[in-house]
């Protein structure tokens, strides 16, 4: 089989189309390129969502822990405390648990006029309990990254904010909320790719990888144990984790870029890709 | 456990409970968790001791070894830590095999990569097919200490290189006016002065390796997470338990003990950072010092 065929039969595989059956032996190169390719599909596709959703639920238990009042604020610091506290691979392995534990058929919502059944099964699949787990694990790293940013905004910003009559709603969407993100993006880029790396975790906790449609690790394992190499398949694995991590280091480069347009040409912090550790 | 335990008809409610969390398996379930903080402490030392090594080599003056400390921690961290926990110790065990294979069969003459198979001579197998099994567990362990410090290794010298640069630069320089020559300075002016500046990234380090030693149950060994799910299931391959699925609350009991264990290391690192921090011409001890 050429190379062409090849990604015409796997290059779409882990979403379902192309060819049924995994290829069983005489593995090539092309194989491990094509399969693992095709896995990332699924790990772009739970980094990018559960980035996009949580970075605004981020925001939200960000203000909220900073809120002065009791209410928003212990519910906060309580969340952040249990994500932020207990691995991401013990959070897969509840949730998943607690999503089968629902009934089988579904829950019956009894409205006023008719009944609907709202189905539960699709919750226990990966694309979408696994995303779940994502977005809530994120959002409460970003919040927590947020908080603290939210914490730096400068005094005198606010300050310089009432004096021209901002207020409410206008002074933290045109003043408190673009410094504080400017502050955060460093740190929050950082989360960004571990997040990213840490979507490799959802077929190997709980979440079946139904038909075999997997994400880039679980084809590259595939792979290592049907060979029993790793040194073929781990190595592709890599390089493609270190694009991608290049291309989130490029994107979040360009939007900081954005946030610091209105300072002078030397006052703007180098932004510097070095992903240090936040998680 | 206890003595009513013996006629299991009788039992129930708390007396059945009670029995039923001291069974053998709820033993060895208990024992795993200081298997996996022992697994933890000995990963310290051998972390430090490669992230030293690597932070040292990407300061050395010989090129080739900058390039391979500053291309270990940039890789390691640029890449999912637990493709590496796959990797490591299947590459590791192979690597060792082929050493054994060269050492132990000098005459062996086919390719040790047959198809999928990876064939060495009997002799060079580790451990040996003959020995007991409780070599192969404890050569699985030592496989996932290897892992796991090959990668908080790499987290380590990243860690250490910034704080070996957060040293300031004048006292270095005085060390040079003073006629040290490179080495003495790096053993006597930089690694006495780092710790202090490396503190806030190893406990960082130290709460994300506690949150990584799920993964041990990836790399098969007997953790906790192996026991949660063992136990908690309502069947296994053997026999049926007498209750539900109950894996939930397994790994909500599992969820309570990594709380409380992040929650207590970070009551400790605080208090060891301020310790750390007293005396120090930092903004901390500056705070510290007005305080008092």
């Amino acid at each position: 089989m050429s190379c062409v065929e090849t990604f015409q039969n796997y290059a779409l595989r882990s979403i379902g189309l192309g060819e049924r059956l995994l290829p069983k032996t005489d593995f090539t190169l092309c194989d491990h390129f094509v399969l693992i390719g095709s896995g990332l599909i699924w790990n772009v596709y739970f980094a990018v969502l559960a980035l996009f959703f949580g970075f605004f639920f981020a925001t939200a238990i960000a203000l909220a822990r900073n809120s002065r009042s009791a209410a928003l604020r212990k519910p906060a610091q309580w969340y952040i405390f249990v994500f932020r506290g207990s691995p991401l691979f013990i959070q897969f392995f509840i949730c998943y648990e607690a999503l089968t534990l629902l009934p089988k058929n579904g829950i019956e919502i009894n409205l006023l006029f008719t009944e609907i059944t709202a189905g539960t099964r699709w919750l226990t699949r990966a694309w979408a309990g696994a995303l779940i787990v994502l977005f809530l694990n994120t959002s409460a790293y970003t919040g927590e990254i947020f908080y603290g940013a939210l914490r730096s905004v400068p005094k005198s910003d606010l300050e310089a904010a009432d004096a021209y009559g901002f207020s409410g709603w206008a002074r933290f969407r045109r003043i408190t909320w673009p410094t504080m993100l400017r502050l955060a993006w460093p740190a929050y880029t950082n989360e960004a790719i571990f997040l990213t790396h840490a979507t490799t975790l959802v077929f190997f906790s709980s979440f079946p990888a139904w038909q075999q449609k997997g994400d880039a690790l679980y084809y590259a394992s595939y792979f290592a144990d049907k060979t029993f190499n790793p040194f073929v398949a781990y190595p592709i694995l890599a390089f493609y984790f270190i694009l991608l991590s290049l291309a989130i280091i490029g994107a979040f480069g360009l939007v900081n870029r954005r946030l610091n347009r209105h300072l002078p040409q030397d006052r703007r912090a180098a932004f510097r890709p070095r992903p240090a550790l936040m998680r | 456990m206890f003595s009513y335990c013996t006629d299991p008809q009788t039992l129930e409610g708390l007396a059945w409970m009670a029995c039923y969390l001291t069974t053998g398996k709820h033993l060895l379930f208990y024992g795993s968790f200081f298997v996996v903080i022992g697994l933890m402490f000995v990963t310290v030392p051998c972390a430090l001791a490669m992230g030293f090594a690597g932070a040292l080599a990407s300061r050395s003056q010989i090129a080739p070894l900058r390039w391979i400390g500053k291309s270990y921690s940039a890789l390691v961290r640029g890449v999912p830590d637990i493709a590496f926990f796959l990797f490591v110790p299947l590459a590791l065990d192979q690597g060792l095999e082929w050493l054994r294979l060269k050492i132990k069969c000098p005459d062996w003459d086919q390719p040790i990569r047959q198809g999928n198979d990876f064939v060495v001579c009997a002799a060079a197998k580790l451990p040996l097919s003959s020995a007991p099994q409780w070599q192969h567990e404890v050569y699985g362990i030592v496989l996932a200490i290897a892992a796991f410090s090959f990668v908080f290794g790499a987290f380590a010298a990243f860690v250490l290189s910034g704080a070996m640069n957060a040293v300031p630069r004048a006292q270095l320089e005085t060390a040079e006016a003073y006629g040290m020559t490179r080495r003495q300075t790096t053993w006597r002016i930089l690694v006495p002065q780092m710790w202090v500046y490396a503190l806030p990234g190893l406990s960082n380090l130290w709460m994300i390796l506690i949150k990584a030693t799920p993964l041990l149950f990836i790399l098969g060994v007997e953790d906790i997470v192996y026991w949660a799910r063992e136990l908690g299931g309502h069947k296994t391959g053997a026999y049926d338990y007498p209750h539900g699925d109950w894996r939930l609350w397994y790994f909500l009991a599992l969820l309570v003990f990594y709380l409380s264990l992040t929650r207590v290391s970070e009551v400790i690192l605080g208090r060891l950072s301020r310790r750390l921090s007293r005396g120090q011409a930092t903004m901390a001890g500056e705070e510290m010092r007005r305080a008092a």
